[in-house]
């Protein structure tokens, strides 16, 4: 009986399997252009949103002046790696539930573009009178196979933030070379035991790729059509020492700094539990906020050499129009209106992130000279990371914080670690 | 655990399914050709009905992903699903790391399920010896482990774990010691959460076993003459001997698929994914790396790996005479 019932069971689940139908995928929803209904808009939902939230409500009332019968909704997704992607994962897969307009980092658009997911732009920002001020470098971080499916709406690159107290009362002066920096940064926690002498972490990407840049190594080299990794290159081998090397009892143990993010750094200065810490220009306001206000001063991110300044990830979040918009036009019309030159300078005041426009930055940096180190920084040179889809994928497999970890723990060199990392770099460009 | 057949279960309510399987019992069987198959057959239709759309569904299509090429790209980016046969399967098992954080996940599911064992019966015992306010103290306090989500314990465990202001340091005068920067450390401390997760379940359990065992019996056994051990190995063992199978089997499988105290306690496989273990391996590989036919692939090996232990174990209970 009992064989005869489990023939039974099994003949049942084949039948199952039989009229089963393949794995889900999203319908290929045409995208429409209606000119009335709800303009549905995911927006990142920053530390201070509030701020954030009244230039968005400008905007927003501004759109609908221009537009009758029309209707915007802005919601705020999360920031957090993670639950970022598994939201704009979900708007990929149902249509049905995308918004028309979202807000995403510059280095998450070679991902979203490979998804499907975003729509191209290039033909609605030719005709924008106010963009022609957009300079091409920053159009080019937008761009995949010719074809633009961002519009750069603000920036945000790292520079080297120090508690001015603690430095004078050790007579020391702003490091111009990474030497300095390190013997800084020991003199501070030799002095202060409770403060990190200078707070770094070993899931804080881009706070090592300056050292690497600097080192003249990078993260990988296109070498024809497809990126190849060269963080295992000499150069990049130097400026991942560099980095770990700041993680000894002496600066910033290994026990506490090796599983901190960049936003934990952030934290800690703000706390004023750090003596120096290499943050973005958004995160001033946090900085403000803490017990290091009016303690710390900013200065560029050494290089090698003095006068040399470390190249800072060009950092930004841009604008896109999902492919699956039923509001092709409205949703074109109200990226463009956020990135208004009015709105941008707006964004400034309330969130301190430094606008795309140049005539609009030119403004701001006149206005405010704390933003001067931010600016020499972009001056001398930024990078960015292999325009790739599969950066997507390097990014959120971690590899380059493992490779960092691997060396802060002991468990492997550097040569080791950036070996390894290279050959995971390298199968996820080849589609992996 | 020893084959002993004492004969506690015999007058207990297994005996008719063992008669079952020799001698039925009069009176079941109708007469016909289609007799013989259908009267069982129809008692399973109704758990079929439930469990082939719940279970049945689900674990073929996780199979036929496994076998795919299948990505965000394929899902949403209208790029043609591609059939590759087994090579999903063929770069999971040649992937060092699968090795390793297999290797890693028995040996922690292993040391779970005895420490949860050892802690759950140590306290099912305690409850039946302790006057009625500390018994209701400790089941209030297991039981509120148990209801805690497994998200909340471990968060509020990682507040006392902080490396810098958590409690335990506090206490211990350890301030700035990290807990999960050594790998054994981070999985001690990742188990002691498991097993407060867990061992209300068996205590309770093995509570209500230990409660259900007639005086009368015990009584007996020491009117002849058996001290505590002998009273326990020979009778109060044999009798527990279902719900221990039970517990085993739940908490096997329990530990061999805990992801939430390890994702949240060591922030998604700890430092260098040195943490990870096969159910976060997975996620890693199928959401965070968008891989969904690699994460399927790992899928089904697990499904196999546990199908496999529990064939395992239930055979050799079967081998030792008892019955599920």
């Amino acid at each position: 009986m009992k064989k005869l019932a489990r023939g039974a069971a099994l003949a049942v689940l084949a039948g199952t399997v039989a009229t089963a139908c393949a794995p889900g995928t999203a319908k290929n929803t045409t995208s429409a252009d209606k000119q009335t209904g709800t303009v549905k808009v995911w927006l990142y939902d920053e530390a201070n949103r509030a701020p954030k939230e009244q230039v968005v409500a400008q905007a927003v009332a501004d759109f609908k002046a221009k537009h009758a019968g029309v209707e915007v909704e802005v919601s705020y997704i999360p920031t957090d790696a993670g639950p970022r992607a598994e939201k704009m994962k979900g708007a990929f897969n149902d249509p049905s539930s995308a918004p028309d307009v979202v807000e995403f980092g510059n280095t998450d658009l070679f991902g979203y573009t490979a998804s499907g997911g975003l729509a191209d732009i290039t033909s609605d920002l030719a005709g924008w009178e106010e963009g022609k001020d957009l300079p091409q470098d920053l159009k080019d971080t937008a761009v995949v196979d010719g074809k633009t499916y961002g519009l750069p709406w603000w920036l945000g690159v790292r520079a080297l933030y120090y508690r001015t107290d603690v430095f004078t009362e050790l007579g020391l002066s702003a490091p111009t070379t990474y030497d300095e920096l390190k013997s800084a940064a020991e003199k501070v926690r030799a002095a202060h035991g409770d403060l990190l002498g200078i707070a770094v972490g070993g899931k804080y990407t881009f706070g090592a790729l300056p050292f690497v840049w600097a080192n003249g190594g990078d993260l990988a080299a296109r070498g024809g059509s497809a990126y190849a990794s060269a963080i295992d290159s000499a150069q990049s081998q130097a400026g991942v020492k560099q980095y770990t090397d700041l993680f000894t009892d002496a600066i910033c143990p290994a026990q506490q700094c090796a599983d901190l993010t960049g936003g934990k750094t952030v934290e800690a200065f703000a706390a004023g539990k750090a003596g120096m810490a290499i943050l973005p220009n958004s995160s001033r306001s946090a900085v403000e906020a803490g017990a290091a206000k009016d303690k710390y001063a900013i200065v560029p991110l050494p290089g090698t050499a003095a006068g040399k300044i470390a190249p800072a990830f060009s950092g930004g979040n841009d604008l896109g129009v999902m492919k699956s918009t039923q509001h092709r036009g409205l949703a074109s019309d109200f990226i463009k209106e956020l990135a208004s030159k009015k709105n941008q300078l707006a964004l400034f005041d309330a969130m301190g992130n430094l606008p795309t426009l140049s005539s609009a930055r030119a403004e701001v940096v006149q206005r405010q000279p704390w933003l001067k180190p931010f600016t020499d920084t972009i001056a001398a040179g930024t990078k960015f990371v292999p325009k790739d889809a599969a950066w997507a994928k390097i990014d959120a497999q971690n590899v380059v914080p493992t490779m960092l970890q691997k060396v802060i723990t002991g468990k492997s060199d550097v040569a080791g670690a950036t070996k390894e990392a290279a050959a995971a770099m390298n199968s996820s460009f080849s589609g992996k | 655990m020893p084959a002993t057949t004492v004969t506690a279960p015999a007058d207990r309510g297994d005996s008719p399914v063992r008669r079952a399987g020799g001698a039925p019992a009069p009176g079941r069987r109708r007469s016909g050709p289609l007799a013989r198959i259908p009267v069982p057959l129809w008692l399973l239709l109704p758990a079929a009905l439930v469990l082939i759309p719940l279970f049945g569904y689900p674990l073929y299509q996780l199979g036929l992903l496994s076998v795919l090429k299948f990505g965000q790209p394929q899902a949403s980016g209208g790029v043609p699903t591609e059939f590759v046969g087994l090579s999903n399967y063929t770069d999971v098992l040649g992937d060092e790391q699968f090795w390793s954080v297999l290797g890693q996940t028995l040996a922690f599911a292993a040391f779970c399920v005895l420490a949860t064992l050892a802690v759950g019966a140590t306290c099912a015992v305690l409850l039946t010896r302790v006057g009625r306010w500390p018994r209701l103290m400790l089941m209030f306090g297991a039981l509120g482990a148990w209801a805690a989500p497994a998200m909340t314990g471990s968060t509020v465990w990682m507040f006392l774990l902080d490396t810098n202001s958590g409690l335990v340091n506090e206490v211990l005068g350890t301030q700035g010691h990290n807990w999960m920067y050594d790998k054994w450390s981070a999985f001690a401390m990742v188990a002691v959460v498991v097993v407060w997760h867990s061992f209300p379940f068996v205590m309770i359990t093995l509570y209500a076993g230990i409660q259900a065992i007639p005086d009368s019996v015990v009584e007996a056994a020491r009117l002849d003459g058996a001290g505590t051990v002998t009273v326990f190995r020979k009778i109060m063992l044999p009798m527990l001997r279902p719900l221990l199978v039970i517990v085993v089997i739940q908490s096997v499988i329990w530990d061999f698929k805990v992801f939430t105290q390890i994702y949240v306690m060591t922030g998604g496989g700890g430092i260098a994914g040195q943490n990870l273990v096969l159910n976060v391996y997975a996620y890693q590989k199928a959401f965070v790396a968008e891989n969904y036919s690699l994460g399927a692939a790992i899928g089904v090996l697990m499904t196999l790996i546990l199908l496999g232990v529990t064939a395992v174990y239930v055979r050799s209970l079967r081998r030792s005479g008892e019955e599920l």
